[in-house]
């Protein structure tokens, strides 16, 4: 069995910094459509940072390529397999979705989407107002769909450290697999105190 | 090296009922779920009814104008489409970096309407006028403002308009406000009566060609050099000034204002220069109720044309939103909090009528006389 290892130190900084941004970006956009008095700062805000995630979100999923991810531990029972793969396919496919949503309805209502001051992007759809329409629409159902799934996520995490107490968690942290992995062995903390405390299972290693 | 299975996948069941110590942990996961959900709700507003909102308000521009009329604009929901251009003098080079404000040739397209959010109103003698414009420069950002032709605005900030609404309503019985509901509206807007007074003591133009519309908001100009100045603009006409007179409110035609400008275009271009007026230290920027001193310097930057008119139609002004915070880098929002409660309730009124089945503008601009 390949020995537990952590994420590579860029996938977990790339990891940390997208979950303050996006987490940041659900809570600015939900913000700024209930409060009229902070529209426009949040707004300002919301449009560079949310192109900023797609662009953090597109490096993410080539570095993923190239340093792949540790398998998760045995004994993960398949429907928590199911769900680890689905949640991160979705939430991959949310954080590229939800910034390019919005980047097409306000292509498609002829908003410009500044960045800063002189800096803009271009229209990347054709002005339409039924388009803009279902887009906006969008845009929210994915935002919320991704919070949601952020909370499952973040559920899940605290799972795996708190009652599984397995690799997952200490695998993204800058803290937890390090020393584990210098006496070169497993980082799968209650089965090597129970292989000590077990001479017969001790002898079969 | 071996592993017992059956014990490894142990760890991934439910933690039973007799191990506390788990059951506190469990607990603490979920409630740490809860709480950054709650967290959200609450900036969301869902924990707070009271907090005004960009839906809220125009579900009350809705109320006081008998319920949605959809595909319209909530406010200044009557509206015709213009088009020309602005030529730029170069006069506001040295305050403002905006590529509109170079020497040179502004494409413009834009939008007459008058205040209020009945798309089918009779134009009258107490309307008020308002001009919406975008200006494209051919490189360079794109400048969108909203003015009306009052001097000022009535209240200062978003809460202040919202309640204004609903406290200015005619009722039904009496044709005038509730004087009740005016009386305590003034009272938590001391502003409004003074800014009122201002507002009637200025004569109303004729029609939309000799009209001056005025931007209310302060805002920002930086020049190239960084330097900042507070500004406030106006588009003066240059038809000479006549006033609305009580003889126009008798016209049959429902639509007089706009077909009066709709026949004056066909005979000539009509033209406006764009005034800035150069705030001083000491000019209230975040008060648009307050006039700031007339001395105040003013810079004449460049000419409005507008020679073109067209019906309200797919693509054209009528799927723009004239926010008056779409500004290039060069022109900056002040400390007006009506800005960001304008850019806001403007938002939610195009994302509301942009989903909606259109029905035909009731100014109709005849074939062949929008030059």
């Amino acid at each position: 069995m390949a020995p537990h290892r952590p994420f590579p130190v860029f996938s977990r900084i790339l990891h940390w910094t997208m979950a303050v941004l996006v987490l940041a970006m659900l809570f600015i956009g939900i913000g700024m459509v209930s409060s009229v008095s902070a529209y426009h700062q949040l707004v300002a805000i919301h449009k560079p940072l949310g192109i900023l995630v797609l662009v953090l979100v597109a490096i993410r999923l080539v570095n993923r390529l190239v340093n792949p991810p540790p398998p998760l531990p045995e004994g993960m029972p398949p429907w928590q397999r199911f769900a680890a793969l689905g949640s991160h396919v979705l939430l991959y496919v949310l954080m590229f979705a939800v910034p390019i949503v919005g980047w097409a309805m306000l292509s498609a209502a002829r908003y410009p989407v500044v960045l800063y001051g002189a800096l803009q992007l271009p229209p990347i759809m054709p002005q339409n107002p039924e388009l803009f329409a279902v887009l906006r629409e969008t845009h929210t159902v994915l935002a919320l769909l991704l919070f949601a799934t952020f909370l499952a996520h973040f559920g899940a995490a605290l799972m795996h450290a708190l009652i599984f107490r397995d690799d997952v968690f200490p695998s993204m942290t800058f803290w937890g697999l390090r020393n584990e992995r210098a006496d070169g062995t497993s980082g799968d903390r209650d089965a090597r105190a129970q292989v000590a405390a077990t001479p017969a299972l001790a002898k079969s290693e | 090296m071996a592993k017992d299975p059956a014990a490894s996948s142990q760890r991934y069941r439910l933690p039973s009922l007799s191990d506390k110590g788990a059951l506190v942990r469990l607990a603490a996961i979920g409630a740490s779920v809860l709480a950054i959900a709650v967290c959200f709700a609450f900036v969301g507003g869902w924990l707070s009814p009271g907090r005004l909102g960009e839906a809220r308000f125009i579900d009350r521009f809705e109320e006081v104008n008998g319920g949605a009329h959809p595909g319209f604009r909530r406010n200044h929901a009557k509206g015709v489409c213009i088009a020309g251009s602005f030529d730029s003098n170069g006069q506001g080079v040295r305050l403002s970096k905006a590529a509109v404000f170079a020497p040179g040739h502004v494409p413009v397209t834009g939008r007459f309407s008058l205040a209020g959010g009945q798309p089918h109103v009779a134009d009258g003698p107490t309307a008020v006028l308002a001009m919406a414009l975008r200006l494209r420069p051919p490189a360079g950002q794109e400048w969108r403002t909203a003015m009306i032709d009052i001097p000022v605005f009535l209240v200062r900030n978003g809460e202040g308009l919202y309640e204004q609404l609903l406290a200015t309503q005619p009722d039904p019985k009496t044709g005038q406000p509730d004087p009740a509901k005016m009386a305590a509206f003034t009272a938590a807007h001391p502003e409004f009566l003074p800014a009122m007074q201002l507002v009637k003591s200025t004569p109303l133009p004729s029609g939309f060609a000799n009209a001056t519309f005025n931007g209310l908001n302060a805002f920002r100009f930086v020049n190239t050099s960084g330097a900042v100045t507070p500004v406030r603009w106006s588009m003066a006409a240059s038809d000479p000034f006549t006033p609305e007179t009580p003889e126009q409110a008798k016209n049959p035609d429902k639509n007089y204002l706009f077909d009066d400008f709709i026949a004056r275009v066909a005979r000539k271009p009509v033209q406006w220069h764009l005034l800035v007026t150069i705030g001083q230290q000491g000019d209230v920027t975040s008060d648009p109720t307050l006039p700031w001193p007339a001395d105040r310097e003013r810079v004449d930057v460049g000419t409005l044309t507008i020679n073109h008119v067209e019906t309200e139609a797919p693509g054209n002004c009528r799927d723009i939103n004239f926010d008056p915070l779409v500004l290039p880098a060069g022109i900056e929002p002040s400390d007006d909090p009506i800005l960001s409660a304008r850019s806001a309730t403007y938002s939610q009124s195009f994302t509301r009528r942009e989903g909606e089945k259109k029905t035909p503008s009731a100014v109709q601009v005849p074939v062949g006389k929008g030059s």
